[in-house]
This record gives structure tokens, sequence and C-alpha cells, in this order.
């Protein structure tokens, strides 16, 4: 496969990135999917030929990859959204102690406003606790310059290193200077040497000592680093500010005097006196907690901050204007267009017409159950009319939080549902706790057969490798005889009354339960699952019975159901749910319910 | 905002799954190829799925910032009536609404939970002094493929937009399948003759 090189192309920050471990000779690159990291890997995926690259069943896996392939002399990366780091924090912390022999960068993308995640951690902060450097890039041309410079400083200082993107600058495209591949130059081979590789206390102690030593070196390379520098403009104001909220500092403040910290870990501590000392007032930007605040207080310089840039959810032009003193560029109101805007319905993110997820979700509706979901598609399921999830922690809790509640003494049934990415992920553990610990959850995995939330990624129960190669397909109903399961059964969530029975002959056994909801993501496999449906005006009563499924392609308006033709897959869920058969398929043929 | 103050932002809404970020790709490209600076910026993951989605792109000399400020866009370009006025805010006073008479009902008001304005049209010709109102999916009907009616709409606010044809072609060319292509290039066609931004 040939790649255009030197030459300047539009590029998001995510492929980008991809790029430059091409560039820099990554010969090895794992990951799990998660939002807005996602593109990293199958960007990466496209330069196969050089980089062998694989979704991971979770991250903590993939880190693990990576750490391999390092001490083995390659150079390697690592992809995940914030709360996948939680889930590789274990390996994180004790590989800094060992260190790298081929450089080693985890990338890991933070979601500020949460536009698609459930919390809005800070990953800096785990920077300074596994005692590793952190760099953050502010567009796509860093997050490729960035990478190089990262896997170089692996290699100089023996260490990890983490590099924060945000979801603007993952997901934001910007142009990107494309240079050639540097093929790796390390000898590969792992070399025997226990003081350095075993951390058994003995030598555990001794890493300590040196992960210190290598605290202070970066430090001092830091104050150097071209990731940082200072910008001089006008001293009145001086502003420190990194990663995407440099970039809002530019755009509102061009003739401000800006530090711009791109190495944002252990902080370039005589750059910052040097810069504040040039100005009269300063001014600290950084998106979510006051990491960089604090620490240019904790020097004794005065500056400001949090109290006057939002420290939650994500930053904007428009929401740090009023700190530089600007307004929002709002427009003058205009009364003619007065009202235009007001009361339009909320668009939430809906489960796409045909989604097989629906069918699980209209069935368990017809019991009184506590429903533990987790991280995927099926979170939707929240919202009504489904209503049918009431709560969600974390990859694999839908399945361990039921067996706590029932454990609990809850007096409903508990069911944990889980999706099949997410069940190999972090599910596999909970399911061997309530075979073990005598649970009596049920446990429904809706697998659609792909990783569907994030776009469509393969994982070790689809057949096939991020790379496209056939492999081995890992069965969900397996795993739970080899945890000692009785009770297993599989059900096609488009039959709706085979699952309503089946739930209900789960539910009352009084006896654990996995059921596998199967079939595969419409918008996956781009087929319909039947033809398209209408609605026959003459036979319908307007019950709306069909509209508490919560299907975006069934429209009530002007006192009328219908069927958007454009958006329907014909699942015909409607058409089972309708007591007046009123659903029929727009081809003109009739539809057995 | 900018010291040469020649930045131009483009704002496109509508609903996940519409084609808004295909869209936006090309837009960017045709900036890059006419010389620009460009930034985007985009929606993934979960607002995909059925949600109000916008994108954004902004060209010029040199661009910091990948989203647009407030009243500040030139065209605000809508796969969906009342998503225009959803995202309304991001045009700058004089800047043009390009809209599809499309109306997607959302799941909250067919579940009951709110209301789809019946007077949508009227809204938006108040909302917005400088509006091109089309149908974009009967134009993309017309051409058999109801899925190009994102290039319709690509098409009829390239007219307001400072970028050449040339450009636009070769955009398209980039990002579509080649055997995508020519049905693409229709609809884009179809989109620049029916606006009258001209």
């Amino acid at each position: 496969m040939s790649h255009p090189t030197t030459s300047r192309s539009l590029l998001s920050g995510n492929e980008a990135i991809a790029r430059g471990a091409w560039e820099a000779g990554v010969t090895v690159a794992a990951g799990y999917p998660g939002t807005p990291s996602t593109e990293i890997l199958e960007a990466v995926s496209s330069f196969k030929g050089d980089i062998y690259c694989e979704w991971s069943p979770n991250e903590k896996v993939a880190l693990e990859v990576a750490a391999g392939s390092s001490l083995a002399g390659a150079r390697a990366i690592v992809t995940m959204k914030h709360v996948g780091l939680n889930v590789a924090a274990d390996p994180l912390m004790t590989l800094s102690y060992l260190g790298t022999v081929g450089g080693l960068v985890i990338c890991v993308a933070d979601d500020p406003g949460m536009h698609s995640s459930q919390n809005e951690q800070d990953t800096r902060h785990y920077a300074r606790f596994a005692k590793v450097p952190i760099l953050e890039p502010s567009d796509s041309q860093e997050a490729k310059d960035f990478l190089l410079l990262a896997l170089e400083l692996s290699e100089t200082h023996r260490t990890p290193i983490i590099l924060r993107l945000t979801t603007r600058v993952s997901h934001s495209s910007s142009p990107v200077t494309q240079g050639e591949r540097r093929p790796p130059d390390k000898p590969r081979g792992f070399e025997k040497k226990p003081e350095r590789w075993v951390p058994i206390p003995l030598y555990a102690r001794g890493m300590r000592v040196r992960v210190e030593e290598r605290l202070r070196e970066l430090a001092e390379e830091a104050e150097r680093s071209p990731a940082n520098r200072i910008e001089w403009g006008d001293r009145s104001l001086g502003i420190i500010a990194e990663g995407i909220a440099y970039q809002y500092v530019r755009e509102l403040a061009p003739g401000a005097s800006v530090l711009k910290i791109g190495w944002v870990w252990p902080f370039p501590d005589a750059l910052i006196r040097r810069f504040a000392a040039g100005v009269e007032r300063l001014l600290v930007v950084e998106e979510l907690d006051p990491i960089l605040e604090e620490h240019v207080r904790s020097l004794g310089i005065p500056c400001e901050g949090r109290g006057l840039v939002p420290g939650i959810g994500e930053l904007s032009p428009d929401r740090l204007a009023p700190a530089l003193g600007k307004s929002p560029g709002a427009k003058p109101a205009d009364p003619v267009a007065q009202g235009a805007a007001d009361d339009l319905p909320a668009r939430p993110p809906v489960l796409c017409p045909s989604c097989p997820h629906r069918g699980i979700f209209y069935a368990l509706g017809k019991f009184d159950v506590v429903v533990t979901g987790d991280i995927g598609c099926y979170s939707l399921g929240v919202f009504p009319p489904l209503k049918r999830i009431d709560t969600i922690l974390c990859m694999g809790a839908g399945i361990s939080m039921a067996h706590g509640m029932q454990k609990a003494g809850e007096p409903r049934k508990v069911v944990g549902m889980v999706g099949d990415s997410t069940f190999f992920h972090s599910g596999i553990t909970g399911l061997l706790d309530i075979a073990y610990n005598k649970g009596t959850s049920t446990i429904i995995v809706v697998d659609n057969r792909i990783t569907a939330m994030t776009g469509h990624q393969e994982h070790p129960g689809t057949g096939r490798t991020l790379g496209g190669e056939e492999t081995i397909s890992a069965t969900i109903e397996d795993f739970g005889r080899a945890c000692g399961l009785k009770n297993i059964a599989t059900v096609d969530p488009y039959d709706l009354q085979p699952t309503i029975e089946l739930l209900r002959t789960a539910l009352e056994s009084g006896e654990p339960w996995l059921i596998v909801s199967r079939s595969p993501c419409p918008l996956y496999t781009k087929k319909s699952v039947g033809p398209t449906m209408r609605v026959n005006q003459e036979l319908c009563t307007r019950c709306k019975a069909c509209l508490r499924l919560g299907c975006p392609a069934i429209e009530w308006a002007e006192e009328t159901v219908r069927v958007n033709e454009i958006l329907c897959r014909g699942c015909a869920l409607c058409a089972k749910v309708c007591k007046e058969s009123a659903f029929e398929p727009a081809t003109g043929e009739r539809r057995e319910p | 905002m900018n010291p040469d103050g020649k930045v131009t932002s483009i704002v496109i809404a509508g609903v996940g799954g519409q084609g808004i970020l295909l869209a936006a790709q090309i837009a960017a490209r045709a900036a890059l190829i006419a010389g620009h600076d460009v930034k985007t910026n985009e929606v993934h993951g979960m607002a995909q799925r059925g949600g109000s989605v916008v994108a954004q792109i902004r060209f010029g000399v040199k661009v910091f910032s990948p989203l647009v400020p407030e009243g500040t866009a030139r065209v605000l370009a809508s796969l969906e009536r009342i998503e225009a006025l959803r995202f309304r805010g991001f045009l700058a006073p004089d800047g043009l609404a390009v809209v599809s008479t499309q109306a997607i009902i959302p799941v909250t008001v067919s579940s009951g939970q709110a209301t789809y304005p019946a007077d949508a049209e009227d809204r938006l010709r108040r909302a917005f002094p400088r509006l091109v109102y089309i149908d974009v999916v009967g134009a993309a009907e017309r051409l058999c493929d109801t899925r190009v009616a994102n290039m319709v709409l690509l098409g009829a606010m390239s007219a307001a937009l400072p970028l050449d044809a040339g450009c636009w072609a070769e955009a398209i060319a980039q990002c579509v399948k080649p055997k995508l292509l020519e049905i693409n290039m229709r609809a884009f066609a179809e989109g620049t003759r029916l606006s009258p931004a001209r």
C-alpha cells in the first residue's frame, strides 16, 4: 500500500496520530474503541502492512500488549478514551516502574462536556499519579508532532508517556504536513534482566528511586522542550494555556502574551516563572480541573483561573470570552425573529429504526424488574418511552451490579444487561461471580454482532480482526457454560412473543439465567430487516400502542400515526404490537404479525 | 475575530445519520484545495444516533478555533427544518440559511413529551431574513437516490461561499467512492441550480 509523503492534507487529530505512528516507525498498536479515541486505531489499520494493530478485548489488555512489545524493543502505541485508562490503570502504575525499551505512548482521549461519555474525568491526574509525563496537542499537526516527540522521550527516558487528547482535538480536522516513515532501527529481542523487569519488592524499591530520578530529568527537559513556548505580545495580560484552550485564547485575544503548554507534566517551572515575571496580570486557561493553576499558585505566583474560566463542561470561544473581557458573539436581538426558536422539541439520540435492542426493551417493559445497564447503544433505552434502563455505572457493571442488588435483597427481580463487546471487555468475570456465588439474576447480553456505538468495530465475537482477517468467533453462550450456568438461552429480539415468554420463564425460575438476545445491527449490515412498513389509516384507531416502541420511523403528527419510509428498515415490531393489524408492508403485500 | 478578520465559518446541522459529516468533509476539502487554512469540527459516537447533530467548518488565512463563535457563520445549512432553528444562534446577522423542507419528527414528539412546531416555515422566515428553503429530498428522489440529499444541500449552500466550482468538484471526488461520484456530482449541481443565492 502506498501512502503519500511530504504532502499537506486535512486530517482529524485522531488520523494525525495514526499518521505519526506510521512515520515514527511504530510497529505495534492496540486499543479498545471509545469515543472520541476510536478513529486512531481505525486509521492505523490502513497501515497494516507496516504496523501490527489490534482491537484488544479491553484497555488493560491493550496496554499490556504494548508493554510487552516495548520490552521486546518495538515502538508501540495504545489508544483508549479517558474511562478506558481506569481499566488500564493497573498496568500503567507499575509499567512506570519497569519503564520502556521501544517508545510507548498511551493515547487517551478525554471528553469534556460528556458528548459521548458517562463522566468528565481529567486524564492529567493520571500522569502525576503514575509519575509519567503527559503531552497535550492543540490541533492535528501537533497531534502528529507530539506523538513523534513522545516516542523519542519515551526511549530516551525509558518511560511510558501519555498523550492527552480531547474531543475537539480528536474530532477536529486541520492541515497536517506529512513526512516519510522512519523504519524501526532498534534490535528486537527482550534482554533478560530481573532487577529491571521483575518488580518483586527487592527490585521494585530500586525502581521506585529511579522513577524519581527520571522525573527530575524530565522536569529539566520540559524547560527546553519545543512543546512549550512563550509568544510575547501585550504584556498587560499573560495567559498560560494548554490543549485546545490555547486555540480559543488565540482566537479571542490575538494580542495577548501567551505561554503555550504542550508538555503538561512535569511542569516547566522556570519557564512559568519567567513568563509570569514578564506580564502584569496572569490568567491560566485549562479545560476541566485546575491542575496547572494550582501548580502556578504553589510556586507562589498569583494568578487567576477557575474563578473566571468555567471548570465544568467543555470550553469554547463563547464560554471563555467573559474571562478575557469580551462579550460572547451573540447577535443583537431581532424583534421579527422573536420566539422563532422557542419550545423546540428536544432531539436526544435514540435507538435507530429496526434496532434489535428495541425488541428486548419492549419485552422487558412487561415485567416489574430493575434493570442494571451498561455502556453501549442500549444505554439509550433509558429514554422514554422505553425507560427500561434503571442504572449504569461502567463497563461490566451491568452484570455485577445486578448480582449485588439481588444479594442485597432487592424485592423485585433484577436483570443485568450488557452488550456483546462489553461482555468480552469486562462482563465475563461478573457472570462467573453470579455462577460461583449462587446468584439468581437474569443476565441479558444484547448481541448485535459488533461494537456499535463507537461506529462498528470488530471484537472477539465477530469472527474478524481489526485488519479484516477471519479469526475465531468467541461465543457468549459457551462462556456461560464454562462458568457452570445451567440456564442459557438465545432469542431473536424481533420475535417479540417468544422473547416475552423466555423472560417470564427466566424471571420466575429463581435461578440464574444467561439470555443472549442476538440479531445484527442493521446500521452495520446496511440491510433492511424486512420490507418498509406503512400505516393503513382505515384500520388505525390511534391507540398509540406502536408509539411506545420509541421508533424514530413511527411519527405522530396531525393526530395521525405514519411511518417515515426513508427511516424505516422493516423490522415490523410495529406490526407485532398493533392490535388492529394496521401496519402493512409498503410494497402492498400484507405481512403476518 | 482573527487578526485579518477573514475567517469564513459554516455550520451544517441536521439529524444524526443524514450525511452531515460527509457534507462537512467536502466543504473543508474544497476550502483546503482553494489554498486556505481550515479547521473542522464534528460530532461522533452517541450524538450520531438520531440526535441533533452539528458540524462546523472554518477557513481563512489562519484559523485558530475549530468552534464557530455565536453569530459569525456566513452560512447555516440544515438537512431538517427545525434543526436550523435550534442552531440559528451561529448565523451572522447577514448570513444565509439554507434549509431543507424535510421534517423528521423526534421521538420526544411521537411519545407525547413535546410538540413539533406546526408553523415551522413561518418561524424560519422570521428567523432568517436570508433564507433558501428547498426540498432537497425531493430533488434527490428525482435523481433516484434519497441518500444524496446532503449533496443537494451542499450545492445550494456553495453558491454563498467564496470557493469556485473546480474546488468543489475536486473535493467531492476526494470524498466519495468512484462509483458514486457521478450521482453525487449531479446532486451537487442540482443544488446549485435550486439556490437563488448565486
